[in-house]
């Protein structure tokens, strides 16, 4: 058989093929697989299947760089989500995607449909969700259009969890115009399951029936995939109508009714009908299988009359699900469906013919040879060449700029810095997100370096985070890469839980640009070099590229979601101070570095310097020296120090708890080679703040593990406030001044009008 | 004591509910499908939170058409024991179960922790409690403002229908602890009967120190006083 045009059919010009975003060498290519002309159905399919959203076709030559393999790993890279085991039969499965295109033009829709995505990801591998994580990257409050973007993207990653029930617990955030244009949307999703209940979308079995499940298809979100793929600009607005319009309620309900049905054994493969909706979830699942596959669009349920082929392929209308069913099992399938109120039809079926053919009743539109339509695609490697610009910014001798004199007070930095929206109390946000339904959340939001939660019918635990300071990356890739590993990892080990493996979400801009893919591949070099020194593989994720509009690119920002287990989650520990008079212990060591800190973008607004130093042999010994304490019990609070530097650090263990808070004193004097500013606001890796409650026990752990570890003051009374004594100054500040700053300060930027930010009425704050 | 937990379209909190009672309380529950009419010898019916139907006409108003409503109107009718949370609650006042309405925060969605004050101990929800005791746990809800006449009200704390009040953590009711907007920062309420109650605040997610709080236990004990009594 072979694919002829239909009546209507707008004819193959170069013009259609640009629009269709073809280069002329991948127009030629097509030609040569199909050995004729394509025909318009088989050019959209290409356009999606080949869009950088879908093929990777610039990132997988540096994908299969990062190690992948460790015993506890069941699934890598290449399903709906990875897949680890965490012992007694359990395992977890979880994935981190970007909805960033889609967010920026429409931010509610567009940051809800992201959730539902990442949800249906996980649940189609047989696991059932347990908590959402999000990854938010903004330019700055000052900016109208930006609160209205938070208030927008925040609502609607609340509004699509809240609903669907699975409970929002961790995350993070960062404010830099770097995103101006271009806010990051990166939503992870963690789910759980027995190792036996592991199914994968891999269609098998000649002559098993292909079953659309879920949503009927729409004309919404043609193309989403393709817009995904290509950089921002003023005509973006235009293109709101390829985002997709999500239905929580939907949702829920296909949750239930998929994990039903995977329970049951009817069917052989589950796939989310994502981007590029069913042209990509069959033509996956058949190359996975190494089958063919038959659809019929006539017997795809549609939302509305006189749909074409194309449109039903390419449609992305949300919460719909592609089946793979044993033959027979149709109508038991169809009776678990009909319980949640749900349509299932049987579209298609797998074939032993190695073709994958689309038919409209008896007329073929689409055919293309064996898998080559996932396999063929088209692979580049650009050039890749560091920016001139930033070189020179690295290279700038940070400690030459002058102090300000609001400085000489150092409690004025302090202050400032923990009313910088990057590292001030997320709490406007988090208190939009439901965390605690489903009953699991030891540790939620705010309360400790990640979130803790327990797994019933076991001791153990989850601790689950993302992290990545793009503006390390943006310096220097390679380190910035390590850091954004090194970083989620010391975070988990925080609350006592072992790093086992991580998702990543590689936000990017234009690949084609030299500098750009230098970052890239610079990158995601040094994420591989952390996640194997950390034993970390990397279980799959996602590439945004082209996250770039008239005013330049994002920050390089591969956002991390990592994964650790807890053998005995009642230990797990947060991160703020518990009591007056236990011994606070720093881990790991002081240096003079201030580059790429948030200390020099928010005091003197400077984004320069090298970016700290991230030794991964120190990382993994810090990790070990926390996962033991915490486990043995000796350790009360633990928090890593990042953002902001020590100082930070401590003041946020003092005032996290609103409820019970508590004051500290500490000396840095020994340190008295060092300038103050390093001492109490540089971002050096590998340290966190501890207090004891068995100290010599913690001592000696650490000790044992090469790790240096001092005492450097003790806990006190919250009327005592904080107090640092540094060389040749001193830090005092009452609780109360640290808490108006850290806790109000997002909600009195975001109060600024919102009204006044919609996009159509820019006016001055 | 069985429990009878109503499985709407869109609930979410029907298995914390299950967990409370059966794991947490050590007492038998039973799910119920919204298209089921028969409540299988439940003592108690619980209409758990969540978002039924999608909560898309208004929180509620489309679950009280369920087949199972009928029974649970006819269950609370003959004196039996109904308890409505969140979404639950907002079913309840919909089904005309409870009097007043929940109307949208005046602040918007909110997931924290809050202190309610028991105000009675004559309902099968507090029994066990004590007047004045003081209880943290978790609200999770966009549409929790209790919202009556001022003369519904009236009769409503004249009768001593009005079992919970956000308060603050010197147990006072303030505007700063009100959560949601409530007027009289009515939390939680039972009907004239006393059998029927509902309330915001989630107690199923406070049943064990390991989660932060186990407040909500003294609530389900007195479910078993009341059945066992």
């Amino acid at each position: 058989m072979t694919a002829t045009p239909r009546a209507g059919d707008p004819v193959i010009t170069p013009a259609l093929v640009a629009e269709h975003g073809l280069t002329p060498d991948e127009f030629t290519r097509l030609v040569n697989m199909l050995g004729r002309q394509p025909t318009f159905t088989e050019l959209g399919v290409i356009s999606a299947l080949w869009s950088e959203h879908c093929s990777y076709k610039h990132s997988r030559p540096v994908l299969r760089t990062l190690p992948t393999k460790a015993p506890w790993v069941l699934q890598g890279p290449g399903e709906n989500a990875g897949v680890i085991s965490i012992g007694e039969g359990l395992a977890v499965a979880f994935k981190i995607e970007s909805h960033n295109h889609p967010s920026a033009v429409e931010p509610y829709q567009g940051a809800a449909t992201g959730v539902g995505g990442i949800l249906r990801d996980v649940f189609t591998m047989g696991a059932r969700p347990i908590a959402m994580l999000n990854s938010l990257r903004f330019g700055s409050l000052d900016t109208p259009r930006v609160r209205y973007l938070v208030g927008g993207i925040v609502k609607g990653i609340g509004d699509y969890g809240n609903c669907v029930g699975i409970p929002t617990v961790a995350g993070d955030i960062m404010f830099d115009a770097a995103y101006e244009g271009n806010p990051l949307v990166n939503a992870m999703c963690v789910g759980i399951l027995r190792e036996e209940e592991l199914i994968r979308a891999k269609a098998e079995g000649v002559g098993n029936p292909i079953i659309s499940v879920g949503a009927r298809t729409g004309r919404d979100g043609i193309h989403g995939a393709s817009f995904a793929s290509e950089d921002l600009s003023h005509n973006s607005d235009a293109k709101r109508p390829r985002v997709q319009v999500g239905d929580p309620f939907t949702e829920k309900l296909l949750l239930e009714a998929t994990l039903e049905l995977i329970a049951s054994g009817n069917v052989v493969a589950i796939q989310d009908m994502g981007a590029a909706g069913l042209t990509s979830s069959s033509a996956e699942m058949a190359e996975r299988g190494e089958v063919g596959v038959v659809i019929d669009t006539l017997k795809v349920p549609v939302r509305e009359q006189g749909m074409t082929p194309y449109e039903i392929l390419l449609s992305e209308s949300q919460e719909r699900m592609l089946v793979v069913a044993h033959k027979g099992r149709e109508e038991a399938v169809r009776a678990i469906l009909a319980k949640w109120d749900l349509h299932a039809e049987v579209i298609g079926e797998v074939i032993a013919e190695p073709v994958y053919r689309v038919v409209e009743g008896s007329h073929v539109v689409a055919e293309f040879p064996g898998t080559r339509l996932v396999t063929d695609c088209p692979m580049y490697t650009p050039e890749a060449k560091e920016g001139a610009a930033v070189i020179a910014l690295r290279a700038r001798d940070v400690h030459a700029i002058p102090s300000k004199p609001q400085e000489e007070n150092p409690t004025w930095t302090l202050t400032q810095l923990l009313s910088s929206p990057t590292i001030a109390s997320k709490q406007w946000v988090y208190r939009q997100y439901d965390s605690t339904v489903r009953t699991n959340t030891v540790l939620g939001p705010g309360a400790a370096d990640a979130a803790v939660l327990r797994i019933r019918g076991s001791k153990k635990g989850l601790a689950v985070k993302t992290d990545c300071n793009g503006r390390y990356v943006y310096l220097e890739p390679r380190v910035g890469g390590r850091i954004a590993v090194a970083e989620a990892a010391r975070n988990v080990a925080c609350t006592g839980a072992r790093p086992r493996a991580i998702t990543n979400c590689l936000n990017f801009g234009n690949p084609k640009k030299p500098e750009v893919f230098w970052q890239f591949k610079e990158a995601v070099g040094g994420m591989g070099e952390a996640c194997t020194a950390l034993d970390t593989p990397v279980t799959g994720g996602n590439v945004s590229l082209y996250n770039e509009n008239p005013s330049g690119a994002v920050y390089p920002t591969p956002t991390i979601g990592m994964v650790g287990v807890l053998d005995d989650v009642s230990r797990a520990t947060g991160l703020a101070f518990r009591g007056p008079g236990d011994p606070i212990v720093l881990l790991g060591d002081l240096t003079n570095e201030l580059g790429a800190s948030e200390y020099l973008s928010w005091i003197h607004g400077v984004v320069a310097g090298a970016p700290p130093a991230c030794d991964l042999k120190r990382e993994r010994a810090l990790i070990e020296t926390l996962v033991e304490s915490i486990q043995a019990g000796h350790v009360k609070s633990a928090h890593d120090c990042s953002e902001g530097g020590l100082a930070v650090a401590l003041a946020e263990c003092c005032i996290a708890n609103p409820n019970a808070q508590v004051g500290a004193t500490v000396s840095l004097t020994q340190w008295d080679h060092l300038p103050a500013r390093a001492t109490l606001f540089g971002e050096a890796q590998g340290r966190a703040v501890l207090t004891a409650a068995n100290l010599p026990a913690l001592l000696e752990i650490a000790g044992k593990h090469g790790v240096p570890a001092q005492v450097i003051g003790s806990t006190t009374p919250a009327t005592d406030g904080l107090s640092i004594a540094v060389s040749g100054t001193n830090l005092t500040a009452t609780l109360a001044e640290l808490s108006y700053a850290y806790h109000g300060a997002l909600e009195r930027a975001m109060s600024k009008s919102i009204s006044s930010a919609l996009p159509t009425a820019e006016v001055p704050a | 004591m069985k429990v009878g937990i109503i499985r709407f379209p869109g609930s979410n909190c029907d298995e914390d509910a299950w967990f409370a009672i059966v794991n947490d309380l050590r007492e038998q529950a039973v799910m119920l499908w919204h298209k089921d009419t028969d409540l299988q010898g439940s003592d108690v019916v619980i209409l758990p939170g969540g978002f039924s139907y999608g909560d898309y006409l208004r929180a509620g108003a489309i679950a009280r058409f369920s087949p199972i409503m009928q029974q649970v109107a006819t269950h609370a009718a003959r004196g039996g024991v109904v308890i409505g949370i969140c979404n639950g609650f907002q079913i309840a006042c919909e089904a005309h179960l409870l009097p007043g309405a929940l109307l949208r925060n005046d602040v918007g969605y909110r997931a924290m922790p809050v202190t309610i004050r028991v105000e009675r101990t004559d309902s099968p929800l507090t029994a066990a409690a004590t007047v004045g005791q003081c209880l943290t746990m978790p609200i999770a809800h966009g549409e929790g403002r209790y919202t009556a006449s001022e003369d519904d009200l009236d009769r409503l704390e004249q009768a001593g229908q009005v079992l919970f009040r956000y308060v603050d953590s010197a147990g006072t009711p303030t505007t700063q602890s009100n959560p949601n907007g409530s007027m009289r920062n009515i939390a939680g309420i039972c009907n004239a009967n006393r059998n029927v109650v509902g309330l915001m605040p989630h107690p199923e997610r406070a049943m064990e120190p390991l989660l932060g709080s186990s407040d909500g236990r003294v609530l389900f004990e007195s479910l078993l006083a009341t059945v066992n009594a």
